[in-house]
């Protein structure tokens, strides 16, 4: 199990698109991969559960991964989260 | 995060506040509600003092025999800093010595007109539904034939699709991909979909589609009590699935278990029509009627008889 804190930066915060390259990047894993955000956990491969928190600028999100390819998968993700600008 | 404040219930039962506006965002962290009488009179040993204290008929028309000097000092007491809101009841005259202590301790002050135990209930009510323990599954919440449905699956199993299909045949979509669960009175689970995607379905190749817009108001529903889970998975040719339907697998959301099915999924196979009829199954069996279990007795029956013809 892997997890990682992260801040958003994006002045839109996790809007539609954004929310869709992370959760295309999360399916290419077989791990459970999952977002926290205000207490609300929500599995990062579903397009409407990422979008149903509504994140926005200078959030503390956490990106939590339990598989065995945990550890590659949060590495993508957080690789996708800096270059799209989205959070550091 | 507190899940219900003060000011939420001056909205909900649309109060008046009378003073201590600063401590509108106080959290109620309980569904418990106090009537300080025996505070009133002095005792303020035990004092719920976290809780929602109600005033009514009884303790303010007690509070008016006391001296000037123990008037101030029990509303001095009854306003904490924890304390979550003060209502008087019945529309009576808020006591002056109540606002000054409350204004000084922010503990909002405010005025329903109902009556005191009629109010009490209500705003029970409320907590408890508020306060219940809540988790978020990943699934599809559908109604079918009354039966609120839970089909839950890993990402791209086909749970969205199944819910379109569903609804196109007259059920009624509650949450797609994101269902936000709350026990209430130790068994009964209610879902809902979070605020933001409420009557959308996202299907693969066609995007974000509003299922109110496209279908009509009968085609939605805002909550609904979740009865069975349907777990839908990529067809395993080791696994073996249930044959019968003698056995019912049960799964714990919160506290509560619900009988869950599991359904292999394999193209070609039309899972609304599998989920119509489990619902429509699984209220049969509610109602007694249970197909498997009349079936294997009248197999035993036959196996008997066929045992004594051999004699």
């Amino acid at each position: 199990m892997a997890e990682k804190q992260f801040k958003v930066i994006a002045e839109t915060g996790i809007h539609a698109r954004p929310a869709t390259l992370l959760v295309q990047t999360a399916s290419r894993f077989d791990s459970e991969i999952t977002l926290e955000y205000k207490g609300k956990t929500v599995n990062l491969k579903s397009i409407m559960g990422v979008m149903s928190l509504g994140v926005g600028q200078g959030a503390d999100i956490k990106i939590a991964a339990a598989g065995n390819d945990a550890d590659d998968a949060l590495n993508a993700l957080e690789e996708t989260l800096k270059k799209e600008g989205l959070a550091e | 995060m507190p899940k219900v404040r003060t000011k939420d219930i001056l909205e909900k039962f649309q109060l008046e506040l009378i003073s201590g506006e600063e401590g509108i965002n106080r959290p109620i962290t309980m569904s418990d509600i106090s009537r300080p009488g025996i505070e009133m009179a002095g005792y303020f040993e035990f004092y719920p003092a976290e809780r929602i204290q109600l005033l009514g008929k009884t303790e303010l028309s007690f509070f008016q025999e006391l001296s000037p000097n123990d008037r101030i000092s029990r509303m001095e007491q009854l306003c904490t800093d924890i304390t979550p809101a003060i209502i008087v009841t019945r529309g009576i005259d808020v006591p002056i010595e109540l606002m000054e202590a409350s204004e000084r301790e922010s503990v909002p002050v405010l005025r329903a007109t109902m009556k005191t135990t009629r109010f009490s209930s209500r705003l029970t009510n409320f907590l408890e539904s508020k306060l219940a323990p809540t988790t978020a599954v990943h699934g599809v919440l559908v109604d079918v034939y009354g039966i609120g449905v839970l089909i839950t699956g890993k990402s791209g199993v086909g749970k969205s699709e199944t819910a379109l299909e569903l609804v196109k045949r007259g059920h009624r979509l509650v949450a797609d991909d994101c269902v936000e669960i709350r026990q209430e009175d130790q068994d009964t689970l209610v879902g809902t979909s979070p605020d933001l995607i409420e009557h959308l379905l996202e299907i693969r190749g066609l995007g974000i589609i509003n299922v109110m817009t496209l279908f009509g108001a009968g085609a939605v529903r805002s909550n609904k009590r979740i009865t069975l889970v349907m777990n839908l998975e990529i067809w395993d040719a080791k696994k073996q699935y249930d044959r019968l339907g003698l056995d019912e697998e049960k799964m714990k959301i919160i506290d509560t278990e619900v009988t869950k099915l599991t359904v292999p999924v394999r193209p070609g196979r039309n899972l609304a029509v599998i989920i119509e009829v489990a619902a429509m199954n699984f209220r049969l069996k509610r109602m007694g009627v249970n197909a498997a279990q009349q079936f294997t007795d009248r197999l035993s029956d036959v196996i008997e008889d066929g045992d004594q013809e051999d004699m």
